[in-house]
């Protein structure tokens, strides 16, 4: 069942659109910044809500990167991998996080701390390479000082 | 030099709130239009101002906005849309024009939609720009409030909503058609023209689309007049235009610089030069999707014919530099990686042939490619050429394949020799 905190950020978010379904993506996300995820449930729920099949709701949700169709860590590492971080040394922040982790791309730690994910280009070109854990950008990084910046995220 | 993109963007600062915006002759423009301009004289201005959409196309936007029906006869409501969708690899310069000067874009937007009598207004946003969506979400609490949107603008009988849409990531939402499923909540795979999103665009009603700078100088050309954003240019394409530069120069950034600004002077004066070590082997001068360019383009000037004229494209005109200690076939092979993995999948050519690319390319870098693979790269290239596709994505991931191919000949020939790469 979806909550009535989520029904009320739900409705004032689809007031933007003339068509219920058109607010999907959004519901998607609201009901994710909750639970972490979009599991089969979750989905089921929202698609009631906005009066569309699971099938429908499934086919948008998977086309987008950012909604979770299976169980992520509590924080998301999105490395930079498009050109200009290429060349200005993604590898080395890719192996400096996979490791300290132990983790590649698309797994999460056992711990369930960590989800380390690819990300297309993050619009800061000039301060490659870049990287962003959660909604926190980190650019410039060389990489540096990994242990301090992951303690940052319990 | 007027800069009048960038004039109350400073580094290190918050952006201009309304307060400040107004001193600087903010929302004149809006008061102008509203009291002594029709929709029809609007777009006029713009089109005489020669302004070209600053989203990569260069179309002329006046001309974009005056095929929108017009009259009692329209279907309402209408909808005017910032693409705000900046995903292009090595494209930067709507991101500092959203974190520096929410307002300007706000403006622009409000001129534009009062030029196509629309009801609605969306940004549609890239999820990654956090600091972007703070700053546009208070920039337009703070529109609200003074009455620059909603009923009634100013004393006339003009409305407008305007609201923030974040988007879910996907290169392909940036396409105009694309971003228009998007914002219906669907998948966004691109739409088949005709009908145009003019006529028929948001659910079905007639929509502009316009990128983040290409709005942000409508308020100027509104404030001083047409002849004056002309003027501003070295070239026939009216205006300045946001230059960047991302790769091993010495001082990566982005400048506001008259339209038509010389590749060299971008280069050597703003940038910097190349870092000490390394040397200019090529650049691509509009983003991902745009054809390289040598040694022997470096005069060329930036804007969008004579780009053209040198075998690539203006693009975004925010450039990535290779340097003679990065391998060419990586970084062809890095990008042909993103445009396989942001292939929407709809149409056959590009779902198969942009992943088939990649393999090859990818081969080829681990030492194992053959002969044969160049030719099978340069059919490809073709293959997936415009006109063999849906939209301009494959068309756009070939560009700068088919020139690595015509430049870096010697270095892919030397990979499948030396069963190696031998930058490694």
């Amino acid at each position: 069942m979806l909550t009535p905190e989520e029904i009320r950020e739900l409705e004032a978010d689809l007031a933007h659109y003339p068509q219920k379904q058109s607010g999907c993506v959004d519901a998607l996300k609201i009901v994710q910044r909750r639970r972490g995820w979009i599991s089969d449930d979750t989905l089921r729920e929202v698609a009631v809500y906005l009066e569309m099949t699971p099938e429908e709701l499934d086919g948008v949700a998977t086309f987008y990167p950012v909604i979770f169709r299976r169980q992520v860590g509590r924080h998301i590492i999105r490395i930079c991998d498009s050109v200009s971080c290429w060349i200005m040394g993604y590898e080395k922040v890719y192996s400096a996080l996979n490791g300290t982790l132990g983790i590649r791309l698309g797994e999460t730690t056992a711990d369930g701390r960590f989800t380390l994910l690819p990300s297309a280009c993050l619009g800061v070109c000039e301060h490659a390479p870049a990287l962003m854990i959660d909604d926190d950008l980190i650019a410039d990084w060389n990489p540096g000082n990994v242990d301090g910046i992951l303690s940052r995220y319990p | 030099m007027e800069r009048p993109l960038t004039s109350n963007i400073k580094p290190g600062q918050p952006a201009p709130d309304l307060a400040e915006y107004e001193r600087s002759g903010g929302y004149e423009a809006v008061r102008k239009a509203l009291r002594e301009l029709t929709p029809a004289q609007l777009t006029g201005i713009v089109k005489d101002s020669n302004l070209r959409g600053r989203g990569g196309a260069g179309f002329p936007t006046g001309s974009k906005w005056s095929f929108v029906p017009m009259g009692e006869t329209a279907l309402r409501p209408k909808y005017l849309v910032a693409n705000a969708d900046e995903m292009e690899p090595g494209a930067f310069k709507d991101r500092v024009l959203l974190e520096g000067d929410p307002h300007q874009l706000i403006e622009g937007m409000i001129l534009a939609a009062y030029a196509i009598q629309a009801e609605a207004a969306y940004i549609f946003l890239r999820e990654e720009y956090k600091q972007a969506e703070r700053t546009l979400r208070k920039a337009v609490a703070e529109t609200y409030q003074a009455g620059y949107l909603g009923k009634n603008i100013l004393g006339s009988s003009y409305r407008l909503e305007l609201y923030v849409h974040v988007s879910a990531g996907r290169y392909i939402c940036g396409e105009e058609s694309g971003l228009l499923n998007a914002l219906e909540g669907k998948r966004a795979i691109p739409r088949s023209r005709p009908p145009f999103p003019q006529t028929s665009g948001l659910w079905g009603k007639g929509t502009i689309v316009n990128n983040v700078e290409t709005l942000c100088n409508v308020p100027h050309i509104v404030r001083n007049g047409a002849e004056w954003f002309r003027k501003l240019s070295l070239t026939g394409d009216g205006g300045t235009k946001l230059y960047g530069a991302s790769g091993k120069v010495k001082r990566p950034g982005l400048w506001e610089l008259p339209m038509g600004t010389p590749i060299r002077e971008i280069l050597e004066e703003h940038a910097g030069g190349m870092r000490d070590g390394v040397r200019f082997r090529a650049l691509l001068p509009g983003g991902a999707s745009t054809d390289f360019l040598t040694e022997e383009h470096l005069d060329v000037r930036m804007d969008f014919s004579s780009v053209e004229k040198a075998g690539s494209r203006l693009g975004t005109g925010t450039m990535i530099i290779l340097d003679d200690k990065t391998c060419p076939v990586g970084m062809v092979h890095n990008l042909e990686l993103f445009f396989a993995r942001e292939s929407c999948g709809w149409c056959t050519p590009c779902r198969e042939g942009l992943p088939w690319t990649e393999k090859i390319l990818r081969e080829i870098e681990a030492g194992r490619g053959r002969t044969s693979d160049l030719d099978r790269l340069a059919l490809h290239a073709r293959l997936l050429g415009p006109g063999r596709t849906f939209c301009a994505l494959a068309p756009g991931a070939m560009e700068p394949l088919q020139s690595a191919l015509k430049y870096f000949r010697e270095d892919f020939e030397r990979h499948i020799r030396e069963k190696r790469c031998p930058w490694s």
